[in-house]
């Protein structure tokens, strides 16, 4: 499942952007998204999901339910 | 172009009037005397460590460090974050070649301008690429300028050769606590090594952490200036072995803040209620570390993205300024301002000297005194202008600066004379005397009926010149003026 960012909730710092190792998540007409094509939830990098881990705002990078096909655990 | 940080015209109503000629003459000052002179060369132009430069040099900080590595519950990161270098909103996201530019912009504005510092609004180390790049590029376009960073150090280990490579002279780490029983109170989270990490476990790596930096910095000669957030009911006590334990570890100075807290700013600590320390519990609590790492009392926790004198900060002015990179660049105006501000130093130095020998003859209790200034070390101020007030102790000692109060953020959102008024009666509890250019009837007479004495001088003397006249005139009364 790929990882997606809830942008009303989402400050812009920028901090998931700089830590994931996939260049899934990049700054788009004001906000920062997650590329589901990119994202597979941090699999063969790092044990959790690091834009989860980073974000400073709790729930607001969570799994996306519309992207199921990402990294699976 | 925009009117400089403060009407240079208005600073200079002084015995010494602008003559660049006399330059490099700065004679023998009290700050001078008491530090090594390599460290003194260091920081006599920096606003934040020399107290004699803050009336005189600008810094501004620019904002291209959005992304944080910790939690702090004094911060909201919706709203970036209340405390450390930075109350109020960055209203900005900067890169760093506009960050850059801004900066050769302002510099053209305001010769005044001596320091560029990058402190967020998150953690300046943590993308340390983009701070970098932003150091560079200023470094490239106007080398004069010290630079100067901020940081949590959890990342900054690994960067402490590039800090000093760039030249970076003066760096300050917030450390609120070396027990990780307390900076679990404090840090709810860190992120290292691609985790986060929570409780006393967060608080003991970012606490290595920043002590390893510390240390890495000092080896290599850079100022390491601490930040301490007051706490009040958390760290209050702690800060003292806070102080003596930097210390002990080669830091220039310590500089205890007051929390800046309030239910509607949305932090962890506002919300449970933990309110920031009145003006006196801050004092009380700087007195306390008052043996160890020297104090600076004179922060004015200036916004990520300040402009200006301390104390006269006003970004508004410069947002979105463009810049030409090919317009002509005047350093002559700079050169010229750094030479009056010398000979003005040196002046303001001999007044303070001279006050020091009119109190030695006064036999009186120590007196606090509340001034209005704009800069410069003048009283030249109206009081209704003053976004806060500068505190002086004169005894027979002679006239001391021991902090600053604010009158204009005591309640988040109102704003006015009465908030001002009521912000002001209530610092000044322990302080009698408010001494100001002007004021206006109203206001004086609020201030009266709480019982404080206002005295209005006009002719924009030196501070210490007219705190000394007051303590004379006020305490020893007319006949022992004289010795
Ligand atoms: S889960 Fe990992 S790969 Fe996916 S967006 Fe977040 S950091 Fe990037
Ligand atoms: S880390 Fe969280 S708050 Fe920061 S940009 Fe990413 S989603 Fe937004």
């Amino acid at each position: 499942m790929a990882y997606k960012i809830i942008t009303s909730q989402c400050t812009g710092c920028g901090a998931c952007e700089f830590e994931c190792p996939n260049a899934a998540i990049a700054f788009k007409r004001d906000t920062f998204v997650v590329n589901p094509k990119l994202c597979n939830e941090c699999v063969g990098h790092f044990d959790l999901p690091q834009c989860n881990e980073v974000c400073p705002v709790p729930k607001t990078c969570v799994p996306d339910p519309a992207h199921p096909a990402g990294g699976d655990d | 172009m925009s009117a400089p940080v403060i009407p240079l015209e208005s600073l200079r109503v002084s015995r010494a009037k602008a003559a660049p000629s006399a330059c490099g003459g700065c004679g023998p000052s009290a700050e001078a005397d008491s530090l090594p002179p390599e460290i003194w060369a260091k920081v006599k132009d920096h606003p934040c460590y020399a107290e004699g430069a803050h009336a005189f040099f600008a810094r501004m900080h620019v904002a291209v460090a959005p992304a944080c590595n910790i939690q702090c519950n004094y911060c909201n990161r919706k709203y970036d974050c209340a405390n450390e270098s930075r109350p109020g909103v960055v209203s900005e996201r900067l890169t760093p070649e506009a960050a850059a530019a801004k900066v050769v912009a302002v510099a053209r504005a305001v010769p005044e301008l001596a320091v560029v510092g990058i402190a967020g609004p998150g953690d300046a180390v943590y993308d340390w690429a983009r701070t970098k790049t932003t150091f560079a590029l200023v470094r490239e376009r106007l080398p004069e300028l010290t630079l100067c960073l901020s940081s949590n150090g959890l990342a900054m280990l690994e960067h402490v050769d590039d800090i000093a490579e760039l030249g970076i002279g003066h760096v300050t780490l917030t450390i609120n606590a070396i027990d990780p029983a307390i900076g679990a109170q404090i840090y709810p989270w860190i992120f290292h090594q691609h985790r986060r990490w929570t409780g006393e476990d967060a608080a003991r790596i970012l606490l290595a952490r920043q002590v390893a930096a510390l240390e890495a910095l000092v080896a290599r000669d850079i100022l390491v200036k601490v930040n301490s957030v007051l706490i009040p009911g958390v760290n209050d006590q702690h800060l003292p072995a806070v102080n003596a334990f930097v210390k002990a570890k080669g830091a220039f100075l310590h500089n205890v803040m007051p929390l800046i807290s309030a239910p509607e700013h949305g932090t962890a600590f506002g919300l449970q209620g933990v309110r920031g320390p009145t003006a006196q519990e801050l004092a009380a609590v700087q007195d306390a570390c008052g043996g160890g790492a020297r104090l600076m009392r004179h922060c004015r926790q200036c916004r990520a993205d300040a402009i200006g004198l301390l104390g006269a900060d006003r970004p508004p002015d410069f947002a979105g300024e463009p810049e030409t990179a090919d317009a002509p660049f005047d350093h002559q105006a700079r050169e010229d301002y750094r030479c009056w501000v010398e000979v003005e130093r040196a002046d303001r130095e001999a007044a303070a000297a001279e006050a020091a020998l009119a109190t030695r003859t006064v036999a009186a209790p120590a007196l606090k005194i509340a001034v209005c200034t704009k800069g410069g070390g003048r009283v030249n101020q109206h009081f209704g202008q003053a976004t806060e007030l500068t505190i002086v102790e004169v005894d027979q000692a002679g006239v001391r600066r021991v902090g600053h109060r604010r009158i204009d953020n005591h309640c988040v959102g109102c704003t006015g004379t009465e908030a001002q008024l009521d912000a002001a009666i209530a610092v000044l509890t322990d302080v009698p005397i408010v001494l100001c250019a002007k004021i206006g009837p109203v206001p004086r007479r609020a201030l009266e009926a709480a019982g404080l004495i206002i005295i209005e001088d006009d002719t924009a003397p030196y501070v210490e010149t007219a705190a000394a006249q007051i303590y004379r005139d006020h305490l020893a009364g007319r006949d022992a003026a004289t010795g």
